[in-house]
């Protein structure tokens, strides 16, 4: 080939799908239309704990258009003994209408099928469920510690290194805070939807999730199926955050699917998804810093304390988030779950990371104001020089890079470290900073690359787009491996069909694919003949990176990132403003800079948003939860978001081909941290309990 | 004979009608989906909290979520089906596609026709919560990334698109100021 391209890798270039997005094209899961098509809706529990006793089906099956109701007396059996593709098994909640236990408020007790939507929605209302009530425990606060135990989950439970009371023992200043993030619900735009089918013998199901493989996998090992027999598409995806895997709405389809045999689509509603799509546990966490008077670290202990339901181990593994970042003689962490009666919380942006940077980058700040110096040099003080804990060296560790950049850009050298003196008008005005880190990895993926006869090339990898833009990187890198423009490169993805391949999600995604796809690429071109014909088959390459990533060395392998916030707090209201926002991050390669910023601004709006806003109350007495939609639960709005600036500093990773790590997560972590280290530089109050709700801020008073 | 659940009527959508039967209990949001097959209107909470179903009736945003299909007839009803000049983008979905201002794509229909409202809003002097002088002859504020902010506010984005959005508004507000 002798095309010479500048190369697409690092240009910006728009969604090669975003023509259909403008425009109302693009068709998500709940949008295709199906002939014959009946509609599922689902009940859920009004108690938190019990048993059902009777449910009144009879009534419901006479009103019209009702086609059957699925419960757990003559629901098809399904078996949740296995490992599904993630390596885990699945969270038993996902084994709908199995027995008469309730595990919590919400849970999922009968199906209501009918030909339309309205029918099946009345009929669902209208069926009357008795339940033997038990009495639930829903309280969580840091005083269940004494009840919690450690779990690993995708990172070990506990790791220790050192004494650590005699570090802290001997340091001349400690810190010792306890943090508390609350209950937060991923609410992706787009409900969880699902229709399945049964069509020449195969389970076709078209539906909204991270990873076609996964589900796939996930709902052949539930029903028993051939795992060939299993088609999930996907091709639209209304974001995810962590919460669009395998869940009740796919088994329930699937379920009435195959009893009344003709396609069944069963949508969440907003309301359902906050018991039903998953959400991140409330933690409270402890942090202990021991340090020499100049801020040398001694000693570190980070504490974290999650809820998980009565069903499934799920651990928020937040103490996880300090062992790459600071090293220190002693170095303890732990991770610990209380059980109670409430859903299983699961994988949210960040999972860990997000609450564990809060606690850990807001204690930094107050180690910083204790040693009188600068929260940028306390950390260039501490950065380490391989893994603190493991010993290993880092893949590439450019923090300081960041910082650096990001003070100059940010003004940070002007700022004057005394709180609570800087006043606009009514506003107190201050500024923060954090650190953010997150681990980089890669998963095998089987692409296929075809050289099409008229000289075009196809991509089939079974890739996710839950709004990354990963459509769009893969045709970029394509092009590069093929060296072609990116014009002659289509990207087909979301289809099991097309191979199995990594999710989308722990920021490797984009990563894994690409991987996969530059090794298939590089194949294909080195194979064709100059001028030879293309057979009209094409010709294709498979590729698996099973083999090439299992041989990676051990390291530490993490993108990093700097954040820095300024915020205004109206002490007369108790008002929180960020007024402006910079991160600047050590990513990997950045493939599309036009999406990647994007991502990163939405990471940091998130940081926002779970400093100021997130809050999922859950009552007590009911065990369910307060305001349970988007007027109770405020995600960020364009109202609460200022101008923000996202930027990279070169940082590629030197084991991957095209030098990526992933940028999915990396923009929520510190970013909740720099926004309350700022309220404090402008209140002198700290606020170690998120979100910083007006009531907060008033209820601390402050230097007004 | 009991009372009747469902009414024939005709709906105006995109300058086209449409005659059919609805059950009372459809939204035009439903009947918009799952009738017409306009499924460019999306259903993010259906209950009016998120916009992503906002559609212009009679050329004003409105979530359709909260009307029900019967009430709609007699309107005209401009879905992201209908801002389009044929195969020439409407100058937000232009703005929205080069700026990038969205990810997911999940609200961005709505988040257009709630632009496109907004520009037309703006432009007829109407005052927002951000707009400094509200007196009716003050005419029309210059439309700041605040007000826009604040315009747009019944429109969330999850994926967290709003800077790009609120640049894309900006530029597109431009481009017709510039038109006119």
């Amino acid at each position: 080939m002798t095309t010479a391209t500048k190369g697409s890798v690092g240009t910006s270039h728009t969604r090669v799908e975003g023509r259909d997005k403008v425009t109302g094209a693009a068709r998500y899961a709940a949008e295709i239309p199906f002939a014959e098509l009946a509609h599922g809706w689902l009940v859920l529990s009004t108690v938190a704990r019990g048993r059902i006793r009777a449910l009144d089906t009879e009534a419901v099956l006479r009103m019209p258009g009702v086609l059957t109701v699925l419960h757990h007396h003559n629901a098809p059996r399904v078996d949740n003994d296995y490992v599904g593709l993630l390596g885990v098994p699945p969270d038993p909640s996902v084994a709908l209408f199995q027995h008469d236990r309730v595990i919590h408020m919400g849970w999922p007790v009968a199906l209501v099928v009918a030909e339309t939507s309205e029918q099946a929605r009345e009929a669902a209302e209208a069926l009357v469920v008795t339940y033997d009530q038990e009495p639930h425990d829903v309280a969580f606060s840091a005083e269940r510690q004494t009840e919690a135990y450690p779990v690993d989950g995708h990172a070990p439970g506990v790791v220790e290194k050192g004494d650590l009371e005699a570090q802290l023992a001997s340091s001349a200043v400690v810190v010792d805070a306890e943090y508390t993030t609350p209950e937060e619900h991923h609410n992706p735009m787009e409900p969880h939807a699902a229709t399945a089918l049964w069509e020449g013998g195969r389970l076709e199901v078209v539906d909204s999730n991270q990873g076609t493989s996964w589900v796939a996998g996930e709902l052949a090992n539930l029903f028993s199926l051939d795992p060939a027999s299993v088609r999930v598409r996907s091709e639209h995806v209304g974001g995810g955050f962590g919460s669009k895997g395998v869940r009740a709405h796919q088994v329930a389809a699937v379920m009435a699917a195959t009893v009344l045999q003709r396609p069944v689509r069963v949508v969440m509603t907003r309301r359902q998804m906050f018991s039903l799509a998953g959400y991140r546990s409330p933690t409270a966490q402890r942090v202990r810093l021991g340090a020499d008077a100049d801020g040398r670290l001694r000693a570190l202990e980070h504490q974290s304390l999650n809820m998980t339901s009565s069903v499934h181990e799920f651990v928020e593994p937040s103490a996880a988030a300090s062992r790459a970042m600071y090293d220190a003689d002693a170095h303890h962490t732990a991770s610990r779950i209380v059980r109670l009666d409430v859903p299983t919380p699961t994988w949210m942006r960040a999972p860990g990371e997000a609450p564990g940077s809060f606690a850990l980058e807001a204690a930094l700040d107050e180690l910083a104001e204790r040693c009188g110096i600068d929260p940028i040099e306390l950390r260039v003080l501490n950065e380490p020089a391989v893994g603190p804990v493991s010993g290993l060296p880092f893949s590439s560790r450019n923090l300081i890079a960041c910082f650096r950049e990001g003070a100059r850009r940010f003004g940070w050298a002007d700022r004057d470290p005394r709180p609570g003196v800087r006043r606009d008008g009514r506003w107190l005005l201050g500024t923060g900073t954090a650190a953010a880190s997150f681990p980089a990895g890669a998963m095998p993926s089987t692409p296929a690359v075809t050289a099409e006869a008229d000289g075009t090339f196809t991509v089939g990898v079974n890739a996710a787009d839950i709004g990354t833009g990963a459509r769009t990187a893969l045709a970029l890198v394509a092009a590069d491996a093929l060296g072609v423009p990116t014009d002659r490169v289509r990207v087909r993805i979301a289809d099991s069909d097309l191979g199995p391949a990594m999710i989308a999600g722990g920021s490797m995604g984009t990563r894994s694919w690409a991987w996969a796809v530059t090794t298939a690429a590089e194949e294909l071109r080195q194979s064709l003949a100059p001028g030879a014909d293309i057979p009209p088959e094409g010709i294709t390459v498979r590729s698996n990176t099973a083999e090439a990533i299992g041989a990676l060395a051990q390291k530490e392998r993490h993108s990093f990132g700097a954040q820095f916030a300024e915020v205004a707090v109206d002490p007369a209201t108790g008002e929180v403003r960020v007024r402006r926002m910079l991160g600047i991050f050590a990513a990997g390669r950045i493939v599309n800079p036009l999406t990647a910023r994007n991502q990163l601004v939405g990471g940091m709006i998130w940081g926002i948003s779970m400093a100021l806003h997130e809050e999922a109350v859950r009552d007590r007495s009911t065990g369910g939860l307060y305001g349970a939609d988007l007027a109770g639960y405020h995600v960020a709005a364009h109202a609460d978001i200022p101008h923000i600036e996202a930027d990279w500093v070169d940082d590629p990773d030197p084991d991957d081909p095209v030098g990526i790590k992933g940028i999915g997560e990396i923009g929520i972590v510190g970013a909740a941290a720099a926004v309350a280290n700022a309220v404090w530089h402008a209140t002198g109050v700290r606020h170690r309990h998120l979100p910083i709700r007006p009531d907060r801020v008033l209820m601390a008073g402050g230097d007004a | 004979m009991p009372p009747s659940t469902s009414s024939d009527l005709t709906l105006s959508v995109n300058g086209e009608k449409y005659t059919l039967t609805v059950d009372h209990r459809t939204t035009l949001l439903d009947a918009l989906r799952e009738r017409l097959d306009l499924t460019g209107t999306k259903k993010g909470c259906d209950q009016g909290q998120c916009g992503a179903c906002t559609v212009l009736v009679d050329g004003r945003r409105a979530v359709s979520c909260l009307q029900l299909a019967v009430a709609a007839e007699g309107r005209e009803i401009t879905t992201i089906e209908g801002v389009a000049d044929g195969d020439q983008l409407h100058p937000v979905q232009q703005a929205f596609l080069d700026l990038d201002g969205f990810q997911c794509g999940y609200c961005t229909p709505g988040q257009i026709c709630s632009a496109i409202a907004l520009i037309e809003e703006h432009a007829a002097g109407w005052p927002s919560a951000a707009t400094d002088d509200i007196r009716p002859d003050a005419g029309p504020p210059p439309l700041t990334p605040e007000e826009i902010r604040e315009r747009m506010s019944g429109n969330l984005c999850r994926c967290g698109a709003y800077v790009s959005i609120v640049q894309a508004v900006a530029r597109a507000a431009e481009t017709k100021g510039a038109a006119a």
